[in-house]
């Protein structure tokens, strides 16, 4: 990797104050991704400013009798963490569908949010990639792009998000705090990672110079029905194909509220609130499922390679749902 | 005490040095100064490096060199000089010869510096500059372009014809016409290559080599840079997992070597995940069966051709084509081989080169025509079972496939299958019963060994043999310890140093038969010197005693007939006043003896699988496999071989694809989080037997080697359980969830 | 050829090293390290402990399985410089003396390994798994021990190892 700078904030303020006067400047946590990306000189910061001393490892109730997750908490702990395990299974779930037991030991959930893309061509310097090198094109769309977007992908990015947590903090709902040098402010999950359109360079809608301070459940946390399904290439330590986050409050036979989010799919985690809304005031079947699964996957448009996405996606709407209401 | 060993389930020797971290591996040799090379991979395909600047690097404080095809200086002029022990016919590939680029990620700068990640750094700053011409790397589009698959290469049989295969197969009543066709596949050993060349002040090297064969390095070096053979001694003590790849010098030798031999220091250069996708790979194959045969499943005609892949400039060639005719009755055989030169490094023997690859669509045919006769697919194989070789007319050394076939099938229940596809299920699960033959070599090479044995009672036997971790030090000492009836803790085996007496390089599952035989055959000289001096101790009954009268057990020289003459070996020693019995064998195969029989190993594999109905997901949940590999010579290193060998067809079946992106001629999923190797939450449960005999015409120890064998016939019986599952046939590997679903992308749209 | 022949031009590189403090098996070392050496390359390269071990340098086969405060991670992943104050086990502070630990005994004994290379790894991450007490069936055993790739196959004899562990444990 190239050399940097290595500095240890010592309080938000300052790490912020401190990352917008440098340029070329990240923070660094797990540095499970960022120590991947800068070995091979994908990602090349000149200044790496080290957070893990900031307060900002705790899980503790909120206000609104929702969970608060430390930014640094790692994603083990926070999967295993009790309240999280019995109020937001959905979340233990997806955290513990992902990467491996050493990596989830060592990432935090700010880090988690943050993950960029694991396209190949986006880790392979020798060839063009408009994410990690703005301009030069996208070598995915008319290459291998098995593991690529169907959905919101652009004519410049079919990159898709990795994660497997932010699947599901995506279909609970959860909000992002952070920080900045023009002060605290709070992003809907839904808001936070964006569609790549003619910026694939951004991942996100967070600026350079904030801080993920924490990320707020909100207090209904789906854990009588909920499902986390995901398809992969092997039985663990794989990124997801397609995978999908499913909550439903049922009431006497009826759906009240149905959260469903898909991951693989697209740069960021998708969810479709208007679909949802078909299923309030039905019923469990497998019949509504499918025709949710069908509107999600509407303007769906597959490449060479990842075509069968948009069936394994419906299907596995359908599953992750039908689960969920434990019809089966 | 007792002495026997050979069989028996003993804990490797070097177990305790492998879970302590005391095991070095070849990047693991620290010298005070040692410096680092890193290497500077290609990023085009075909062309010329019109431009290579090194100035930013080399301007860095501790960047020592940067060496580039303009400044290493002209080493060996004949191509031939590269050549190694493995090499297939061609040219060699040359590192930093030219500016000529003649793959993708070919290897264009080393950049050697006093800390590793100083040389990383310094390696982001090379810059190249490329002229590119038009690469062609894609197999199907160059079919026409292909050459026979013949050349001289050690192991490799050329496809031979038996009978008027086009005349029985137009007669015949039932016919199929098959196609299949594979991904290519990267051996990925856990430790990645590495070479540290430690340079001593009068010019010598000593040098830990990730090999196979610690001579074909020795040999290699020799020849590239001209070191006269007695200045160089290559080490490899331990290697972390081979699987083909060390067969031949890999590039970080040359580098670690032009590196030292320049600088006149010690330089140690280890490639990175991604070069290892770099140079040589299981090369992707397109084969067609055609089978015909009569209504009651006899098998008339098979024609088994391949078309397959290699490098401008050498042609690999493999036994892919040529298992038909040792494996079934059939008495017209065409075996048709033919390979395409593309713009790509030349494709690297990978375990069971060909016959993992050859034997999967054969075994996959062969399931296919028992559906279409509505015959078992055992009883199939049964009805078409052959007592010879039909491709040389000879009876086979040893064969027990059909007791493999008889054991496994009871293991696993076969007898209570429905053949109706889809007609298992649980929830969502299809469950499907596969079943395949596999076949393998029983090959034996030539090989020396010596044996020490000192007055203290330890004995040193040592081949320059490897150890990949294929048990070959322990069942060295159990068949030295055996022979000379003493206790194996006495027993010291030395292998991977260029000092030891000669092996060929370890591969072809043929060390066993070869080391192992040559190791008991020099401890048998020893105890022959042991006899005759106890024969000329005082009143002695050994006197002119032949090694058939006696035993050689616990640690002691006993007549065979009367148990009371009976005198210890360091008795022996110690009243002969002998320090040490020194004797040294070589083997040369009894070819004569060896020819007149087919000598091959067989397995009968049955695997369960689960695929969801709905996903295509597919797990693997249960294998049996009966193994017909000769005596076995430890049955608990045996098993992890075997073991092995499941799990690489498992993951073969579903999982490894080294994916060519062929815009840019670079294989592109070239990391271990992309090219999916089958973890622990892949796993069946695995039940693996062996059903022995002793094969005294492959080797005096019984064994016919068993490192490939347990691959063989896996993913065949894979894709066979997936049909049995869902009643589709997938001809095309790895059978991932898509192509279960019959969602994948055909062929002819890929890129 | 000789050495680079411009040393007069030759500039520093601008990577400051650190003064940190680490207790590796047990033994409270002071290290001075440059910030972009990884906890692996630090064990295998500065302090030539080489039984961690390097398959991929990226996280994505646990042969460089460590355990920091008796917490199993990729060493490979982790910069030197951001653990001051932490202890590291590797595979070679596993044993007491003479005395292995008894998963590693139950390695030998089941023959969880062929070439070793992912071995160390492939222990020092049973012991995490036993710390963290997480895995009960055998399926969670599988999943929980999928971080650690080998390329020889040996998971059955592995997962052997696990159970045998646990259940010790849970006398």
């Amino acid at each position: 990797m190239r050399p940097f700078t290595f500095t240890k904030a010592q309080d938000i303020h300052s790490a912020v104050k401190d990352i917008s006067e440098k340029e070329h400047a990240k923070f660094i946590a797990g540095g499970t991704n960022l120590l991947d990306l800068m070995k091979i000189d994908v990602m090349q910061p000149q200044r790496i400013i080290d957070i893990t001393g900031l307060a900002l490892n705790k899980i503790e109730e909120t206000e609104e009798g929702g969970l608060r997750l430390g930014a640094l908490v790692t994603n083990a702990d926070t999967a295993y963490n009790e309240e999280v395990h019995k109020r937001y299974p959905l979340l233990s779930h997806a955290i513990l569908a992902g990467a491996s037991p050493q990596l989830r030991n060592k990432a935090t959930n700010g880090g988690n949010l943050l993950q960029r893309t694991r396209c190949y061509y986006f880790y392979d310097n020798t060839t063009p990639c408009n994410k990690r090198q703005p301009g030069t094109g996208c070598s995915a769309i008319n290459g291998y792009n098995r593991m690529h977007a169907i959905l919101g992908a652009s004519e410049e990015c079919i990159a898709v998000h990795p994660s497997d947590m932010c699947v599901s903090l995506a279909a609970l709902g959860a909000v992002v705090q952070v920080e900045g040098p023009e002060g605290k402010r709070a992003i809907p999950f839904n808001d936070f990672h964006r569609l790549p359109e003619n910026q694939p360079k951004k991942d996100s809608n967070l600026s350079e110079n904030e801080i993920i301070t924490s990320i707020d459940l909100p207090p209904e946390g789906f854990a009588e029905n909920f499902a986390y399904l995901k398809n992969r290439d092997r039985a663990s330590y794989a990124f997801a194909l397609v995978s999908v986050a499913a909550g439903l409050q049922i009431n006497k036979e009826k759906i009240i509220e149905a959260r469903i989010a898909l991951g693989g799919v697209a740069h960021k985690p998708w969810r479709d609130k208007k679909a949802e809304t078909l299923l309030q005031n039905k019923e469990a079947t497998k019949e509504n499922f499918q025709k949710v699964a069908d509107t999600i996957l509407k303007g769906a448009k597959g490449y060479i390679y990842n075509k069968f996405k948009i069936e394994l996606a419906r299907r596995s709407i359908v599953r992750a749902l039908m689960q969920a209401a434990k019809k089966e | 005490m007792a002495t026997d060993y050979i069989g028996k389930p003993k804990n490797r020797i070097e177990g305790r040095d492998k879970v302590t971290g005391a095991a070095k591996y070849a990047a693991e040799f620290h010298e005070p100064d040692l410096l680092h090379g890193v290497v500077v991979s290609g990023a085009i395909a075909k062309g010329r490096i019109k431009n290579i600047n090194t100035s930013k690097a080399l301007e860095l404080d501790g960047v020592v060199q940067v060496f580039t095809h303009e400044n290493t200086p002209s080493l060996a002029w004949l191509d031939l000089s590269y050549k190694d022990m493995d090499a297939p016919p061609g040219d060699p590939f040359r590192p930093l010869h030219s500016d000529e680029i003649q793959f993708n990620m070919q290897p264009v700068a080393l950049v050697v510096a006093k800390s590793l990640e100083l040389a990383k750094y310094a390696s982001h700053l090379v810059e190249v500059e490329y002229e590119e011409k038009e690469h062609d790397t894609k197999l199907i589009d160059n079919l026409e372009k292909s050459e026979k698959g013949i050349g001289l290469r050690a192991g490799f049989e050329p496809p031979k014809s038996i009978g008027d295969f086009e005349k029985a197969f137009d007669s015949a009543e039932v016919k199929l016409d098959l196609e299949y066709f594979h991904g290519a596949e990267h051996h990925n050993p856990m430790e990645m290559h590495a070479s540290t060349v430690i340079y001593e002040e009068d010019g010598n090297l000593t040098i830990y080599d990730k090999t196979q064969g610690v001579l074909n390095s020795r040999h290699y070096v020799s020849m590239v840079f001209g070191i006269s053979r007695k200045k160089i001694k290559v080490l490899s003590p331990y290697v972390g997992g081979a699987f083909g790849s060390c067969l031949r010098p890999q590039y970080q030798l040359f580098m670690a070597v032009l590196a030292a031999t320049q600088l006149k220091r010690s330089v140690k250069v280890e490639l990175t995940r991604p070069q290892m996708f770099s140079f040589g790979h299981r090369p992707i194959t397109i084969q067609n069966l055609k089978i015909g045969a009569s209504p009651d499943g006899r098998l008339k005609a098979i024609h088994h051709s391949a078309y397959s892949e290699t490098s401008r400039f050498e042609k690999y060639i493999e036994n892919i084509v040529n298992w038909s005719a040792k494996l079934y009755n059939c008495d017209n055989i065409e075996e048709k081989y033919r390979v395409v030169p593309l713009d790509m490094y030349t494709p690297l023997d990978m375990r069971a080169p060909g016959g993992a690859t050859g034997v999967y669509a054969l075994e996959s045919a062969m399931d296919e025509l028992a559906y279409k006769l509505k015959i078992d697919p055992l009883e199939l194989r049964l009805k078409n079972y052959t007592e010879e070789d039909k491709s040389q007319g000879k009876p086979f050394s040893s064969k027990t496939l059909k007791e493999c076939y008889r054991q496994a099938a009871e293991r696993f229940g076969w007898e209570n299958r429905n053949p109706e596809p889809g007609s298992m299920k649980e929830g969502h699960q299809l469950i499907g019963w596969g079943m395949a033959t596999g076949i393998w070599d029983a090959l034996q090479m030539p090989a020396r060994a010596k044996a020490v044995l000192t007055a203290d009672g330890k004995l040193e036997v040592g081949s320059a043999t490897a150890d990949i971790g294929t048990g070959t030090y322990t069942i060295m000492a159990q068949i030295a310890a055996e022979t000379l009836g003493i206790p194996f803790e006495n027993v010291t085996a030395k292998l991977g140093d260029s000092s030891l007496p000669f092996a060929l390089i370890e591969g072809g599952s043929a060390t066993a038969a070869s080391v192992g035989s040559a190791v008991k055959s020099a401890c048998l000289k020893v105890a022959k010197k042991l006899l005759k001096e106890a024969g000329k101790l005082k009143n002695s009954p050994f006197k002119g005693a032949d090694l058939e009268d006696v035993i050689f057990a616990d640690a002691k020289i006993t007549d065979k007939k009367n148990a009371a003459w009976s005198i210890s070996i360091s008795e022996v020693m110690k009243k002969r006043e002998i320090d040490k019995i020194k004797k040294k064998y070589a083997l040369i195969p009894n070819m004569l003896k060896q020819n007149k029989y087919g000598r091959n190993t067989h397995s009968a594999v049955f695997a369960e699988v689960k695929v969801d109905e709905d996903l295509g997901t597919i797990k693997v949940t249960r294998v049996v496999s009966a193994i017909d590999g000769g005596k076995i010579l430890n049955h608990k290193t045996a098993h992890s071989q075997i073991l092995g060998g499941v799990v690489w067809g498992i993951s073969m079946a579903l999982e490894e694809d080294s994916f060519m992106d062929h815009n840019f001629g670079r294989f592109i999923n070239h990391d271990l989080a992309e090219y999916h190797i089958a973890i622990n939450a892949d796993m069946p449960d695995i039940d693996i037997l062996f059903v022995e005999e002793e094969d005294h015409i492959v080797s005096s120890v019984g064994a016919k080697g068993i490192g490939e064998i347990g691959l063989v016939g896996v993913a065949a019986a894979i894709g066979n359980a997936v049909y049995h599952a869902t009643g589709r046939r997938i001809r095309e590997l790895p059978i991932t969830l898509d192509k279960a679903m019959g969602l994948h992308t055909a062929k002819a749209e890929q890129i | 050829m000789k050495e680079n022949s411009n040393p007069g031009q030759s500039k520093p590189v601008p990577i400051k090293k650190e003064k940190i403090n680490l207790t590796i098996n047990g033994e409270k070392q002071e290290i001075k390290i440059e910030a972009w050496t990884s906890i692996l390359d630090l064990l295998r390269e500065h302090l030539h402990l080489t039984g961690t071990k390097k398959g991929c340098d990226h996280g994505q086969c646990g042969a460089c399985t460590i355990l920091l405060d008796g917490t199993r991670i990729n060493s490979c992943l982790s910069l030197a410089v951001m653990h001051d104050g932490a202890e590291i086990t590797t595979v070679e502070g596993l044993a007491k003396g003479d005395q292995l630990h008894p998963v590693q005994e139950a390695f030998m004994e089941h023959d969880a390994f062929q070439c070793g290379y992912c071995t160390p790894g492939q222990i020092c991450s049973t012991i995490g798994l036993i710390n963290e007490g997480k895995a009960k069936t055998l399926d969670e055993i599988r999943d929980l021990m999928s971080g650690n790739i080998c390329r020889c196959g040996a998971y059955n004899n592995i997962v052997k190892v696990v159970q045998e562990a646990l259940e010790r444990n849970n006398q």
